[in-house]
């Protein structure tokens, strides 16, 4: 069977020749006039998405149904900021019914009371469904969210499917241990469901998001109140109706779309919810972190911000570091927690490589994310929009070089130019603030201390780049950063088996692998005195 | 050989006394129960030993505080002052993670192999092996537990505790991870940094081991906060892990009070990883505090109202001393204590003579006495909520069968308590006393048992009597707590992981799931030419 699509295959072979027959190019420094290699997608006529809004309304107990308020919110088109359609809007009181929901599925439900291997098999069929329906679902990504329809069709869906393979495999396979203590007791550790499971997710990787929360949830026995992005309700109404067509009972999977103060701050204060999962920015977590310890104490995870290096070494191939440098940090219109938004050049190869990163964000291309070979497609909203450009009017006002980009794409919705900065120092905010867009900063530096230093100098943790081919510089490296993952030579590798998780203020736990199946697992201990054993 | 277990402080005898007082009824009227030896009248034994260190111990040293401050700590069985112990505060937790910041970035424990830390664990186990009766002694007087269960199991637990994190140094393993493409990936499992921990007071050596003991196995460096209440001890046996040779700065102790030290511990941005023992109430201040700084990771092993469920085919006499060692072991200050007594009414009437006969039984006096069972409450503010909440037990209509006020005239003594005719909805069977009040409830049939044991904010353990193997696994796996403890209680075990569900907690400390708390993963991928396998 062929490899599963991974993110990292959007590195063709082409765009390593396209970034090296433009090195000759000179970097046009000044404002707005760089040309883009398909510029004008923006300004032609909108392609038609191939799919029909189905579901709007709230998933609560198996049933579609309308807020409890009556009450709905409009999701938007990024290409253009126009309404793609108006979803019902969860609050607190439809939170409760949820959590009433899982609830009871879970205390007296045939879910956590059904063998694991008849759990798995509704996560085997619901990710045969998935394969079945993967290109409307790529659809209602790309349209609610921006991204090119090739990355949500190609990579993210199958990815979705690839997890929930993994972990409807890992459903009976949860083992606790016999324990060995020091006298005549006989020990053993259950592995048991934690209950009812809050999970609030972001709208940068919607269904991806989805499916690493929700996976390993459902493959432990646990039911859940999912609550999305209100940018991003689409999608995960849409695959979880094929979860329940594969046979999910009633109320183990509760959908609510809405917003985080009122939705999302009632499920993390919910005295019913036993544990919580959040992914966002790290100012929410916070908050959500306090939301939980200041009602029942639920064991929060949490996967949040980042700011993560990458490091080009002395001896790094250059066309293959600015290649990846390009796409770890301009992958997904930038909006990856794990960007590598500060690109550390060995000064010794620091001017080939922005002229190389500038010449390669110049031929980047921006346009209606639903045209084949599109690269780049708008942000996710006005908000953030206007955020990164503040970003970029604050790199150029610190004294960064412009390189390329700088402004808006086109006249409507929420593109922004590929944009680079050169001559980038920490103090700077470009180099601080995660930025969550297109914006590339490169830094200079000397020597691995030093790198070493500056990389850790942040409150974030969450991934790392590093190009070199010398084995000490490279486990040096692995070693010293304070970060929970450590792309050598490559970026962007996920896959169902690596955790994933920060260090530092990028969050609490791992999601992903073995790792994440104890986020969703409370450990028992069981103790009884032992009769004449036949051996201890 | 088996190691000592506070499960071992059930000896025959005391069986036998509740036993042979079974005949005896309550004789309810207030304060006239007799209790075997009221060695509190007499002179307090005096503690052998001597307080050598009452100093902040820093990067290796013993300093005063930055105030030049120091607070008084008591003698439980008194009210009289052992010592004066210098008073750390924010600038002397800002000097300790200092010290443990440049401990962990650049000194040698984290760079050591992971061997030499076990050797400087085994080292130290020795040394608390030769000192145990002193350390003993200092646990004792600063907590007012009895010598013999410091000396014959607590102090015993600690270094068996310190020999299982030495073995488990030079384990510590990461992974290599089977994927889907042309990908080399592995997980390294590395020390988090600076890690935090506040420990309390009812069991101030043996939280010290459950703490420090995966902390430095991992290779991370310490801030440790001792309860005011008992600064002692941790201070005596960490001068002894210098002899074993940590090196400066991988363990700072930092005596001093919650709102001042602990805060400041909590909140500081440079420490990666908190852990704390104590109250539900403080886990979540200190929690808040965590989320609000810069998000280190904290386990909280925090407060339970555990039930211990007798049922209907239990052998009444065991459950009867079980239920009490359950309750009254360490002066009832357990956070795992079996505080909700539930018994089947079948059973009720004849468990409830005998419990009531065991109390009666239970012998009080001075801690370093041979033979008490009981010592003093650790202190004043513990001894008045303790007795509130037995006034609060005989306001709510429970039936006072023994004990119900002090005991003595000095020092914080109170009579071993039992009450029955408990009903669910009374604070006696709410809230966590921490106090030697035992609670029997009765029950009818398991499903409402089930349902009335988990109708609580706490999760922390459950004792089940049973000898059906069908009722055992049914209770077990329905009972929302981290510990059951099957015809059994208080087993514990370095092996064993113990920790909390809901309200009780978060993490699971010592076994194998201990080490998880003081570990970072970090997963390392690499690209994979031409691989023989995949």
């Amino acid at each position: 069977m062929a490899a599963a699509p991974r993110i990292s295959s959007l590195l063709s072979r082409s765009f390593f020749s396209s970034s090296l027959l433009s090195i000759g190019r000179n970097s046009p420094r000044r404002g707005g006039i760089f040309r883009y290699s398909t510029g004008g997608a923006a300004c032609e006529e909108l392609i038609n998405p191939p799919v029909n809004v189905n579901y709007t309304q709230l998933l609560l107990n198996g049933h579609f149904v309308d807020a409890a308020s009556g009450r709905t919110f409009e999701t938007l088109d990024p290409r253009t900021g126009n309404v793609i359609t108006s979803v019902a809007e969860g609050d607190a009181e439809d939170i409760n019914r949820a959590v009433s929901a899982a609830r009871k599925a879970f205390d007296e439900g045939p879910w956590p009371r059904m063998s694991p291997y008849e759990r798995s098999k509704i996560l085997f069929r619901f990710a045969d469904l998935l394969e079945k329906h993967n290109d409307e679902i790529a659809a209602l990504e790309s349209w609610d969210n921006g991204k090119p329809y090739e990355q949500a069709e190609k990579q993210e869906v199958p990815m979705v499917t690839r997890l929930m393979r993994y972990y409807g495999g890992w459903a009976d396979k949860i083992h606790g241990l016999t324990v060995p203590a020091d006298g005549l007791h006989q020990v053993q550790t259950l592995h048991e469901p934690i209950g009812v499971v809050g999970q609030i997710i972001p709208w940068n990787f919607p269904l991806l998001m989805f499916g690493w929360k929700v996976g390993p949830a459902l493959a432990c026995g646990n039911t859940i109140v999912l609550k999305t992005a209100e940018q991003t309700p689409l999608s995960a109404l849409f695959v979880s109706n094929l979860l329940h067509e594969a046979g999910l009972p009633p109320g183990v999977l509760n959908v609510v779309s809405g917003f985080g103060p009122t939705a999302g701050a009632t499920l993390a204060s919910h005295m019913d919810v036993d544990k919580l999962a959040f992914t966002g920015s790290t100012e929410t977590g916070k908050t959500v972190l306090q939301l939980a310890a200041r009602s029942n104490l639920k064991p929060v995870t949490l996967e949040l911000g980042g700011k993560s290096p990458f490091i080009v070494c002395e001896d790094a191939d250059v066309d293959k570091a600015v290649e990846l440098a390009h796409f770890a940090l301009f992958f997904n219109q930038g909006q990856c927690c794990a960007s590598g938004s500060r690109t550390f050049v060995h000064e010794s190869i620091y001017d080939e490589f922005v002229k190389k990163a500038t010449a390669r964000a110049l031929k980047r291309t921006v346009g209606d994310p639903f045209k084949a070979g599109i690269e780049q497609g708008p942000q996710i909203d006005s908000a953030q929009f206007e955020k990164i450009l503040g970003y970029i009017r604050a790199g150029v006002e610190n004294g960064a070089t412009l390189e390329a980009g700088g402004e808006r794409f086109g006249n409507k919705g929420f593109f922004i130019k590929p944009t680079v900065f050169s001559n980038v120092e920490d103090d700077m905010v470009i180099a601080q603030d995660e930025i969550f867009g297109p914006v590339q900063s490169i830094l200079k530096f000397k020597d691995i201390d030093e790198v070493i230093r500056r990389a850790n100098a942040t409150n974030y943790g969450l991934a790392a780049g590093v190009f070199t081919q010398n084995i000490d510089t490279a486990n040096t490296l692995t070693r010293a950063l304070r970060v929970g993952t450590v792309w050598v030579n490559c970026f962007d590798v996920f896959d169902a088996g690596i955790p994933f998780g920060g260090y530092k203020m990028s969050g609490h736990g791992r999601e992903k692998g073995i790792y994440s199946l104890r986020n969703y697992l409370q450990v028992k201990a069981v103790v009884t005195p032992l009769k004449n054993p036949a051996w201890l | 050989m088996a190691t000592p277990r506070i499960f071992s402080l059930l000896s025959a005898s005391s069986t036998a006394a509740a036993l042979r007082s079974s005949g005896r009824f309550s004789r309810w009227g207030r304060g006239i129960n007799r209790f075997s030896t009221a060695v509190a009248t007499e002179e307090p034994i005096t503690p052998p030993v001597q307080i050598d260190h009452t100093q902040l111990l820093i990067n290796g040293r013993f300093v005063d505080g930055a105030s030049g401050k120091t607070f008084p700590t008591f003698d439980p069985r008194t009210g009289g002052v052992i010592a004066h112990v210098a008073e750390g505060e924010a600038e002397d937790i800002n000097r300790a993670v200092s010290a443990a910041r440049k401990a962990f970035d650049e000194g040698p424990w984290p760079r050591m192999t992971a061997y030499e830390r076990s050797c400087v664990l085994f080292r130290f186990a020795d040394l608390l092996e030769r000192h145990c009766s002193e350390i003993a002694a200092l646990e004792t007087w600063d907590s007012g537990k009895t010598y013999e269960q410091a000396a014959n199991v607590e102090i015993p637990m600690v270094i068996r505790l310190f020999r299982y994190y030495a073995g488990w140094a030079d384990k510590i393993h990461g992974l290599t991870i089977p994927i889907d493409g042309l990908y080399h990936v592995q997980t390294l499992h590395e020390p988090i940094g600076v890690a935090g921990q506040i420990i309390p007071w009812n069991f101030p050596l043996l939280m010290y081991g459950w703490k420090v003991g995966p902390a430095l196995a991992c290779g991370n460096t310490i801030v440790l906060k001792t309860a005011e209440q008992t600064p002692l001890s941790a201070l005596y046996v960490s001068k002894l892990f210098y002899e074993a040779g940590l090196p400066p700065g991988v363990l700072n102790v930092v005596s001093g009070f919650g709102p001042t030290a602990g805060a400041a511990l909590a909140s500081h941005m440079d420490v990666d990883k908190l852990a704390f023992t104590g109250s539900t109430g403080t886990g979540k201040i200190v929690l808040g505090l965590a989320a609000k700084s810069n998000l280190k990771p904290v386990t909280l092993e925090l407060g339970g109202k555990s039930p211990f469920i007798v049922c209907e085919d239990a052998d009444v006499d065991k459950a009867v001393e079980l239920s009490h060692f359950a309750v009254f072991f360490n002066q009832g200050q357990c956070c795992c204590a079996g505080s909700r007594t539930f018994v089947h009414e079948s059973i009720y009437d004849e468990f409830l003579e005998k419990a009531k006969a065991r109390a009666l039984n239970r012998i009080v006096g001075d801690p370093f006495k041979k033979g008490v069972e009981q010592g003093p409450q650790i202190d004043s503010q513990q001894f008045n909520k303790i007795l509130g909440y037995i006034k609060s037990g005989i306001e709510g209509g429970a039936t006072l069968e023994a004990g119900g006020e002090k005991f003595g005239s000095k020092g914080y003594y109170i009579q071993p308590t039992v009450f029955s005719n408990v009903h669910d909805n009374m604070v006696i069977a709410k809230e966590e006393i921490f106090g030697p009040v035992q609670s029997i409830l009765k029950f009818k049939d398991l499903d409402e048992v089930i349902q009335r044991a988990n109708a609580t904010h706490y999760g922390l353990a459950a004792g089940v009597f049973t000898q059906n193997l069908d009722t055992a696994n049914t209770l077990t796996r329905a009972l929302k707590v981290g510990t059951v403890w099957i015809n059994c209680f208080d087993v514990f075990d370095a092996a064993i992981p113990f920790g909390g569900k809901k309200m009780s907690g978060y993490g699971r400390e010592k076994g194998i799931y201990s080490l998880s708390n003081y570990l970072q993963v970090k997963a390392v991928v690499t690209p994979l030419k031409n691989p023989a396998w995949l």
